[in-house]
């Protein structure tokens, strides 16, 4: 059995589930309007919120600890006549994660262009790269002087 | 012992109208707006969620502003409020190295892969009040944008692991339970993970102290800060109807490492040790106290002699943790009239006897 285009499709899964989980509320909202007819869909779980641990390593390599909570919400959605859509999203906005159930649905379906993801991409690409560059200005080079003690 | 008591019940209410009240302040002045809270006191919002142990920037802003700016209140309705949520989730550990980060600085290597960037901190400011801020203004700050180099910002630690001068990382078993501290209670001797677990909660305060007790000579340590790195790390889980690993979002983390010196015992060479601060948010004063006591705790698995109090850890765990030490210490204000009713005729008795004694 060819399991490589199934690995294909998760991995292009994974990274629009990762975009549509760090896009704003108002974006999604705002893709969803420009959708004519809008789909039809139920809710097949949630969305809830809840929490999960956030582990990280001692020494950031080594052994794992539980760092702290976060709240998450979770929703799951299928497309009527289609596939199901899933969203695990940070924070309790449960707007945000129904609209990126469904848009992965959608996309899941072949129903959503996927260019859609790529502009949210860049949109967050570019929010990260602005602050970088606020970061760079500070790049500091200490330079050690020598005390003139001998 | 504390005994329930009735009544009260109408002054009670009335007290917490007044409390409303007065945590609302002049009304002629604008209410607070969680954005505010959020936006404008991030840092206390960072401590609120690393004690209250929940990320999740608006509800530590409703916390602070319900607690009308009390820290210590907040983290305590964040931890209440953390009970009426499930678990839906653990996390992947998350990648530091791999953290976009807003500051990074050395305190050992001037010139290090990666280089320093000092980004948004008070370092160097002379800590002058500046009354520019004490009317709004309509002149919004806006800082430089550098070219950022792009390079890969490696750990400090790896430097000098690249020599074998500093003692690894014990390496994780990844089928070995990971204990948690919010479903089992502390035991002793505790592990390297329930360690950090209490002091990520731990009061910055209390943490701060012992650091510092650490560098006043109570279980010295010689700690040399070998890295500091805030900035943004990706969440990920996997979630089982899905049976593959996805980002949740980003979070904000500070990390500390330090650098400590170490002579040597009869079974390690001479070597550098490491402690270990990780932090929500930017909470760069709590990272660096978390890892001096990280590694004063440490104490005991490296043949230390334990004298001090940061490296007791029955001392430290115990005491760490603000929602419980203030619990117990404002216990001691509610009613205790039956205790102490029983104190007062027992001092009678006493004093009856005393003078009793006296007079043969």
């Amino acid at each position: 059995m060819n399991t490589e285009p199934r690995r294909v499709a998760e991995s292009a899964r994974r990274r629009w589930m990762g975009i549509l989980a760090r896009a704003r509320t108002p974006d999604l909202e705002a893709l969803w309007d420009a959708l004519e007819p809008p789909p039809a869909y139920g809710r097949a779980r949630g969305p809830e919120t809840g929490l999960v641990m956030v582990r990280g390593r001692a020494g950031g390599v080594g052994q794992r600890f539980n760092l702290g909570e976060m709240t998450l919400t979770r929703c799951v959605v299928r497309l009527d006549g289609g596939p199901a859509g899933h969203a695990y999203v940070a924070g309790r906005d449960a707007r945000h994660a129904e609209l990126a159930a469904v848009f992965d649905a959608l996309l899941r379906d072949g129903r959503m262009d996927p260019a859609v993801i790529d502009r949210l991409a860049a949109e967050q690409v570019e929010r990260r790269d602005a602050r970088a560059a606020k970061t760079a200005a500070t790049r500091v080079d200490f330079f050690t002087m020598v005390r003139g003690e001998d | 012992m504390y005994v329930a008591v009735k009544g009260g019940e109408k002054a009670i209410d009335n007290a917490h109208r007044l409390l409303a009240e007065d945590r609302r302040g002049d009304p002629a002045v604008p209410e607070l707006s969680l954005r505010q809270i959020s936006e404008q006191l991030s840092l206390a919002v960072d401590r609120v969620m690393t004690e209250g142990s929940i990320y999740d920037r608006d509800l530590a802003a409703l916390a602070i502003k319900q607690a009308r700016g009390d820290l210590v209140e907040a983290i305590f309705l964040l931890r209440a409020y953390r009970t009426t949520l499930p678990r839906l989730a653990v996390s992947r550990p998350v990648d530091t190295t791999a953290m976009h980060v807003h500051r990074r600085i050395s305190a050992t290597f001037k010139d290090l892969p990666g280089g320093q960037v000092l980004g948004p901190t008070f370092d160097y400011t002379h800590r002058l009040l500046d009354f520019d801020l004490a009317e709004p203004s309509a002149e919004v700050p806006e800082a430089p944008a550098g070219s950022p180099r792009g390079d890969p910002v490696p750990r400090v630690t790896e430097v000098l692991n690249r020599e074998g001068l500093i003692a690894r990382e014990v390496a994780d078993d990844p089928n070995a339970p990971v204990g948690d501290l919010t479903r089992e209670p502390l035991a002793f001797p505790a592990d390297r993970a329930t360690r950090l677990q209490n002091l990520a909660r731990g009061d910055e305060g209390f943490l701060l102290a012992l650091g510092y007790s650490t560098q006043r000579g109570f279980g010295s340590t010689h700690p040399f800060i070998g890295e500091i790195r805030m900035g943004e790390v990706a969440v990920e889980i996997e979630p089982e109807d899905l049976g593959f690993a996805v980002e949740i979002g980003d979070i904000l983390l500070t990390e500390c490492e330090t650098v400590n010196q170490f002579k040597g015992s009869k079974t390690e060479p001479p070597q550098f040790t490491r402690g270990y601060g990780l932090a929500f948010g930017y909470a760069e004063r709590k990272a660096i106290s978390m890892a001096l006591v990280d590694r004063a705790l440490r104490g005991r698995e490296l043949g230390e002699e334990v004298v001090a109090p940061a490296q007791d850890e029955e001392f430290v765990l115990y005491h760490s943790d603000n929602v419980e030490s203030s619990g117990f210490v404002q216990h001691i204000k509610l009613p205790h009239y039956v205790d102490f009713q029983g104190e007062l005729d027992l001092v009678r008795r006493l004093r009856a006897e005393r003078d009793a004694e006296a007079a043969q």
